[in-house]
């Protein structure tokens, strides 16, 4: 398996998750993931529902606590550490410290309906990383420019579509200037006329080098412009590759009935 | 003579002294309006957090002062401190007794409208590294205010009717004044409607107040 992953230039990788498991009650969600992601790496994670996708993201930023299992970036725990040979929960605000390198992308946006667009961008910069609300405006604006709303500045989200949300909401991870994104089917809640708009703006971040992990659906997409595709199921990695290798001449039974079915759709 | 005639006859004397009840009413409904919006938010994140010693005094409180009768509640207060050295004055113990008591349900309506707040929103507030404090304070609570505002309007509307009760420890609100002009004059019939009126005069603008939050609640322009 490791001969498949690309080429990481001696680096250490970005994320390193080792035998993560999460059960819900009996049913074991996560089954041992093994992952590695390089810097700048563009991951896309295929998979049928109910096959953990979204769980694994969850994890990683630790809106999911993990049942068991580790997971790194640049090689800092994540959710945990070590005090006198102990692993023990991190506190609140050692937690937020650590999620605000991690850009979470919602299905569902997410967006804070009591703020305008502009607002949503600027919230956690001026309250997390304290920046003055000219320098955060102005990099909102930027921002909110780049993913083509420089002129919704001050709408409130429920005067804005799906997709125009969806960008809102990258534009909010962005301005955080994370390490990682994680993409959790950020298109899957949109009319099919708005999907177009939101996959630009994430094919625009992965030229521009962002490390990204993406949940999604759309194959084609996944297989523009991820660097490997990893197919899930039953809360394990199957098969992982380079996505032409994935999507066009799967190993696994699995892999090709469920790439099958999406064709089929 | 009849009704009307000693009702304009009597009307100055009667108004200005239950007027003057109406400023301590007002003042009393206030002060326990500002201790039960405090009080009731400290109990309903104490309701809400993951401390289970936390959350059960929080629920013991608030079982215990809704299921007693406020009448009770204000005398334990008046009466009763004084026993365990603890004196307070008939305004104090007004203000003390019904803050206390409307805590209770504050903190209810505070817990309902934090949990109307969609899941999703604390999750954005968390990937965007805020800490759970963080999250209700600029994400949660400014969405939940305004859901609460409705209900919140309507305790005070009978916040300020429940006043009435502190007439017993001797507050000199509307009742008060009501029942000593009764003993004077026995115009019993004139008194307590005139009484009314003053309280109907004060909620029917906070009914309507209610009525426009409700149609307001959900709109964010």
């Amino acid at each position: 398996m490791s001969a498949e992953l690309p080429a990481v230039s001696g680096q250490r990788p970005l994320l390193r998750i080792v035998d993560l498991h999460k059960r819900f009650g009996e049913l074991e969600v996560l089954a041992g993931i093994d992952l590695e992601v390089a810097r700048g790496e563009k991951v896309s994670i295929l998979g049928p529902s109910g096959s953990g996708k979204t769980t694994l993201l969850r994890c990683i930023n630790y809106l999911e606590k993990p049942s068991s299992g580790r997971i790194y970036i640049d090689d800092v725990l994540i959710g945990e550490k070590l005090v006198n040979g102990r692993i023990v929960h991190l506190s609140d605000r050692e937690l937020a410290k650590e999620r605000r390198e991690i850009g979470f992308v919602f299905q569902r946006f997410n967006l804070f309906p009591h703020l305008t667009a502009l607002e949503n961008v600027t919230i956690a910069p001026r309250k997390v990383l304290k920046q003055s609300t000219e320098e955060a405006n102005e990099r909102g604006r930027r921002l909110l420019e780049k993913v083509g709303l420089g002129h919704k500045l001050a709408e409130y989200p429920e005067r804005l579509s799906g997709g125009q949300q969806q960008r809102v909401a990258i534009a909010r991870v962005l301005a955080m200037q994370p390490k990682l994104m994680l993409f959790d089917e950020a298109t899957s809640a949109l009319d099919p006329e708005l999907i177009g708009e939101v996959l630009k703006v994430m094919r625009e971040l992965a030229e521009e080098g962002h490390t990204m992990i993406v949940v999604t659906h759309e194959v084609q997409f996944a297989g523009e412009v991820s660097d490997r595709t990893i197919f899930m199921d039953h809360g394990r990695i199957i098969e992982q590759g380079p996505p032409a290798q994935i999507l066009g001449n799967a190993t696994q039974m699995r892999t090709r009935a469920f790439l099958k079915k999406l064709a089929d759709r | 003579m009849n009704f009307w005639t000693v009702m304009v006859d009597r009307f100055p004397y009667f108004a200005s002294l239950l007027l003057k009840g109406a400023v301590m009413t007002v003042a009393v409904a206030a002060g326990a309006l500002v201790l039960a919006l405090v009080l009731g938010l400290v109990i309903a994140l104490l309701r809400m957090s993951r401390s289970r010693l936390l959350s059960g005094f929080a629920y013991i409180y608030t079982e215990f002062l809704r299921g007693t009768p406020a009448l009770a509640q204000l005398f334990v207060i008046y009466f009763g401190l004084p026993d365990i050295g603890i004196e307070l004055r008939p305004v104090e113990a007004a203000i003390v007794g019904l803050g206390i008591n409307g805590s209770a349900y504050l903190s209810e309506v505070y817990r309902a409208g934090i949990q109307a707040i969609h899941r999703g929103q604390f999750e954005a507030a968390f990937s965007l590294g805020m800490t759970p404090i963080g999250s209700m304070r600029y994400i949660v609570l400014p969405q939940a205010v305004r859901m609460m505002l409705p209900p919140i309007t309507n305790f005070s509307i009978t916040l300020l009717k429940d006043t009435a009760l502190v007439s017993v420890v001797a507050v000199p609100e509307i009742m008060f004044y009501a029942r000593n002009l009764v003993t004077e004059t026995f115009q019993s019939m004139h008194v307590y409607l005139l009484a009314a009126a003053i309280y109907l005069v004060m909620t029917i603008p906070m009914s309507r107040l209610v009525a426009y939050l409700e149609r307001t609640r959900r709109a964010w322009q």
